[in-house]
């Protein structure tokens, strides 16, 4: 549309929708508590190596297991290190990993979902039953084969990540073609004889986007799910980096002694992954979509 | 009127909460008394709150509504003071509600006999042994054929007209005093709409009911219903007998509405009322209808004028209703009817056969007969500046008739030309050129502009890809198309969704003209819109003729549409041309059966005109393997030949033909 840039022509542009659309989202107290959440995390995972009172290895042996006080706000754990400071550090990893394997997991599967829903017929039906097939195999599972065949560097989890989040969101990219292709509109401009990628770029893509912002919040929270949970296997982050699933992993053996070492990681991983669905459902009714129609899988 | 009124609403006032927190009125001070026996028409157009009163009036508001003030009783007590549970026995039972769309109220899972026991259950005290006997009663009742089989029948194997028959016998299952009918047959054919509205009409008068009708529709108010109120902008304007609104009403508005629906009889374009109705809360201090009235004074724009009586039998609010007699005579001027006739034909199509469903190579192998076709045998040549009207049913192929010619579904045989010139049947094998001179309009501006495309995209689309416009230019362009259709270039930066269902149209027109095109293919393209916005469509449609000799192949369903704005009328059913001519002669004496069938069910605004029910409501999925098409539902036909050989064309004079065994003087 660059060339709409004609005098006197006010862009209706992405960037102007985005706003409307946050402010929408925001309008609504369960919107304003998940973006709130979200931003919260994600300018703590930015500066706390800064802020936190106290270094997240630095063990102190005198000062095992102790409850809260007014110096270890949520105690310290059985190598006596501050748990305030290793919770408020705990989710740089899980953000960091998932903030690159979202995007990824979206760009492949919604590509692959477009061209699918546009292509149809027998290639469709057979990929499809493949997509099936594959998501009927349990997840960890899946994950865990792949990690310990290659390892666990974070260049094997980033794509190992992105690449089974992307699966689902090949179905719901390619439902969401398959609604916008069935419409008038692109009947229209077929009929008036545009080519195949004018129709993807102008008729197609807007319409699919918004289906597909709002699933990769969902594919976001879940990643950060599978992330953490491959953490409190063993399998992600190597100690002594702070990561929630890490931490609960570690101190869930001293839990009759002191729950704080788990109970601190869990609520910061909750209210991350509640603020994130929260901010989903908002940005759906911010734009117009139906959740409950479109997020199966 | 001796006894009192079974559903009284008085002063009733319903609103929402704005976005600014203010109340936004949708109802403002409606009144309404059903007597046993009586039947009310409320009619309205779009946004007017005539299904919020009959929703209303069975203690009922939409989410997000509250009440405002007044008060809804049902025999006797207040329906807002009532219990949930005392509302749930009421509603289905005393008080039967009767939806738009009955496929969609009905359950999908289980079989028809389940649903309506299940209502005798809530809202009638007999034993359960009883049930099964009083089900196919009550299906006889509606006039289904072979109550023991549609008993055991999904909703889904039913035809539209079928389930709605199936409502209403579940609405009588709970032996309801009061029927609200919600645009009960908007959706339906002309044939079944007419068959129902006779059904709905004996079992009022059978059982004494009270029923308030809800419709769009004039025609079907003036054929089940005594009084008539009118609504405008969440007030009622006009309330009087049937005969009296219909025939000569005493309202600016009301008189509007009727001039702008296209009569049967007359061959002339309606008159569309200017302007728009308010958006709920936009009304302001004086009369709602001010602003676009032509008898409008000061005192209007000021003080709202009160329901107050005409002295004839009506109560109306207008202060100048004596003189809304002038305001016909003030337009029947502004009709004629250009149709410069140049020869050559524009659009030529040659024994055009479709088939939807393809065979697969499997079918093939297993020696599957091949499918019938949808489309059959469609040869229609038409001249440059006319307008063909194709009408039918449902599924008789008008549709996707246009879909071919746009070469969005290649047909399996037969050849289409456009000015002598053959036209390649797929849109991709079509050269620019070709494209450009063939633009579709759908249906549904709703379905066919792209939500997230502004209008200056919208219109943007055609100029860039046949003229290669851009920049200073495109807009220039786009401004003054714009402008053609009436809307200004304010328009330019707004989305379909903050655009009224009229002026979606009328992009979508612009955008179709925006091509220069020599035929525009339109597919049912006001139907979905009101009728006085219907009107200006066709206003626009009919300019754009004269001006620039645009050949229309218009597709309606709308026997009276067609009517007004076609040159030559082809009658389809079942895919196969049954009838084509000259409008005149179409709608003249001599017709096919199936012309004359569709012709007298009809509805017409005017209460002393009655539909004439010719075939049986049957819906057939596929056309018969041989003979003609419409042997089964055929009201005329021969014994021995129409089920075994195709009919022949009978022609006449002025290129009028008919497909019909039936001898010539006989048609």
């Amino acid at each position: 549309m660059s060339d709409m840039a004609a005098p006197g022509i006010p862009r209706t542009g992405r960037l102007r929708r985005m706003g409307t659309v946050l402010r929408d989202m925001a309008a609504s107290p369960s919107g304003a508590i998940g973006l709130t959440l979200v931003v919260a995390h994600l300018v703590m995972a930015l500066i706390s190596p800064w802020i936190v009172p106290y270094d997240y290895k630095v063990m102190d042996s005198g000062m095992v297991l102790s409850g809260p006080t007014g110096a270890h706000w949520l105690g310290t754990d059985e190598f006596g290190r501050d748990i305030f400071s290793r919770v408020l550090m705990g989710g740089r990893e899980a953000l960091l990993v998932t903030g690159i394997a979202t995007p990824l997991a979206m760009l492949w599967g919604g590509m692959m979902g477009i061209l699918l829903g546009l292509a149809g017929g027998r290639l469709d039906e057979v990929m499809m039953r493949v997509v099936d097939a594959f998501l009927s195999l349990p997840w960890i599972l899946k994950l865990l084969v792949l990690v310990m065949t290659f390892g666990n560097g974070m260049m094997v989890i980033i794509p190992t990540l992105g690449f089974f989040y992307g699966i689902p969101v090949i179905r719901v990219a390619r439902a969401a073609t398959h609604d916008v292709v069935a419409r008038d509109f692109v009947s229209a401009a077929r009929a008036r004889g545009h080519g195949r990628f004018g129709i993807i770029k102008r008729e197609l893509l807007p319409n699919v986007l918004d289906t597909m912002m709002v699933e990769g919040a969902m594919r976001w929270s879940w990643m950060l799910l599978a992330f953490s949970s491959l953490s409190f296997l063993g399998f992600g982050v190597s100690p002594p980096t702070p990561d929630w699933g890490l931490m609960i992993s570690e101190s869930r053996v001293y839990m009759p002694l002191s729950p704080w070492g788990v109970l601190g990681p869990m609520v910061a991983l909750s209210s991350l992954i509640i603020g994130i669905n929260l901010s989903a459902d908002a940005l759906a009714k911010a734009m117009g979509i139906d959740r409950a129609r479109k997020a199966v899988v | 009127m001796g006894a009192p009124p079974l559903i009284s609403v008085r002063d009733l006032s319903v609103g929402f909460t704005g976005r600014t927190g203010a109340t936004v009125p949708v109802l403002r001070g409606v009144d309404m008394a059903v007597c046993r026996g009586q039947s009310l028409g409320i009619v309205g157009e779009s946004g007017s709150g005539k299904s919020t009163v009959a929703l209303a009036a069975m203690g009922y508001l939409k989410r997000g509504l509250r009440r405002l003030s007044g008060e809804v009783c049902f025999d006797g007590a207040d329906m807002f003071a009532r219990t949930r549970l005392e509302l749930e026995a009421i509603r289905g039972g005393q008080l039967g509600l009767i939806p738009q769309n009955s496929g969609q109220s009905l359950t999908p899972t289980l079989r028809i006999g389940r649903q309506i026991t299940e209502a005798l259950r809530l809202h009638c005290k007999m034993p359960e042994a009883e049930h099964e006997a009083r089900v196919l009663d009550l299906l006889a009742q509606v006039r289904l054929p072979d109550p023991e089989v549609i008993m055991r029948r999904f909703p889904h194997e039913l035809s539209g007209g079928q389930q709605q028959r199936v409502a209403i016998a579940m609405a009588l299952a709970g032996e309801p005093d009061a029927l609200l009918l919600d645009e009960p047959t908007t959706g339906l054919d002309v044939t079944t709409q007419a068959h129902i509205l006779e059904l709905l009409r004996d079992l009022a008068a059978e059982r004494n009911m009270a029923m308030v009708y809800v419709s769009h529709d004039l025609g079907v108010i003036a054929r089940v219903c005594e009084e008539v109120m009118v609504m405008y902008a969440g007030e009622v304007v006009l309330q009087g007998p049937v005969r009296q609104v219909l025939q000569d009403p005493v309202h600016p508005y009301a008189r509007g509405l009727l001039a702008s629906i296209p009569r049967l009889g007359e061959r002339h374009l309606p008159v569309a009322l200017e302007g728009r109705p308010p958006a709920p809360g936009e009304a302001g201090q004086g009369c709602a209808f001010a602003p676009r009235c032509g008898l409008a004074i000061d005192q209007c724009r000021e003080l709202a004028p009160p329901m107050a009586p005409d002295g004839a039998g009506n109560l109306v609010r207008c202060y100048r209703h004596q003189d809304v007699g002038g305001l016909d005579a003030a337009r029947q001027g502004s009709l004629p009817r250009r149709c410069d006739k140049r020869s050559g034909a524009a659009l030529d199509l040659g024994a055009v056969a479709i088939c939807y469903t393809a065979q697969g190579w499997l079918e093939r192998m297993l020696g599957h007969a091949a499918p019938v076709l949808t489309v059959e045998g469609i040869s229609i040549a038409i001249r440059q500046g006319e307008t063909v009207g194709l009408v039918g049913e449902s599924g008789s192929g008008k549709s996707t008739i246009l879909k071919t010619v746009a070469g969005l579904l290649p047909p399996v045989a037969g050849k289409i030309s456009l000015c002598d010139k053959p036209l390649p049947v797929r849109v991709e094998q079509r050269a620019p050129d070709q494209l450009r001179r063939v633009q579709l309009v759908f249906q549904n501006p709703d379905e066919s502009l792209n939500p997230r495309h502004s209008v200056a995209d919208i219109l943007a689309q055609p100029l860039r890809l046949y003229y290669g416009l851009k920049g200073a230019e495109l807009y220039q362009r786009s401004v003054e198309i714009l402008e053609t259709v009436r809307l200004g270039a304010h328009y330019m930066d707004r989305l379909p969704g903050q655009l009224s269902g009229g002026e979606k149209q009328r992009v979508a027109i612009a955008r179709a003209f925006a091509a220069e095109p020599e035929v525009v293919l339109c597919d049912e393209i006001t139907s979905a819109l009101d009728v006085s916005v219907q009107a200006a469509m066709l206003e626009l449609l009919n300019e754009f003729k004269r001006l620039k000799g645009t050949t229309y192949v218009f597709v309606s369903h709308d026997l009276a549409v067609v009517r007004a704005l076609s040159d030559r009328v082809a009658v389809l059913y079942q895919g196969r041309l049954c009838e084509i001519g000259p409008v005149e002669a179409v709608y003249g004496p001599r017709s096919h059966p199936y012309t004359e069938v569709l012709l007298n069910a009809v509805l017409e605004p005017d209460p002393d005109v009655a539909p004439k029910l010719m075939a049986a409501d049957v819906v057939e999925l596929s056309p018969p393997a041989m003979g003609c098409p419409f042997q089964r539902r055929c009201p005329r036909k021969l014994a021995d030949i129409c089920d075994q050989k195709t009919p022949p064309w009978r022609e006449f004079e002025g290129g009028h033909g008919i497909r019909c065994h039936l001898p010539p003087e006989d048609l």
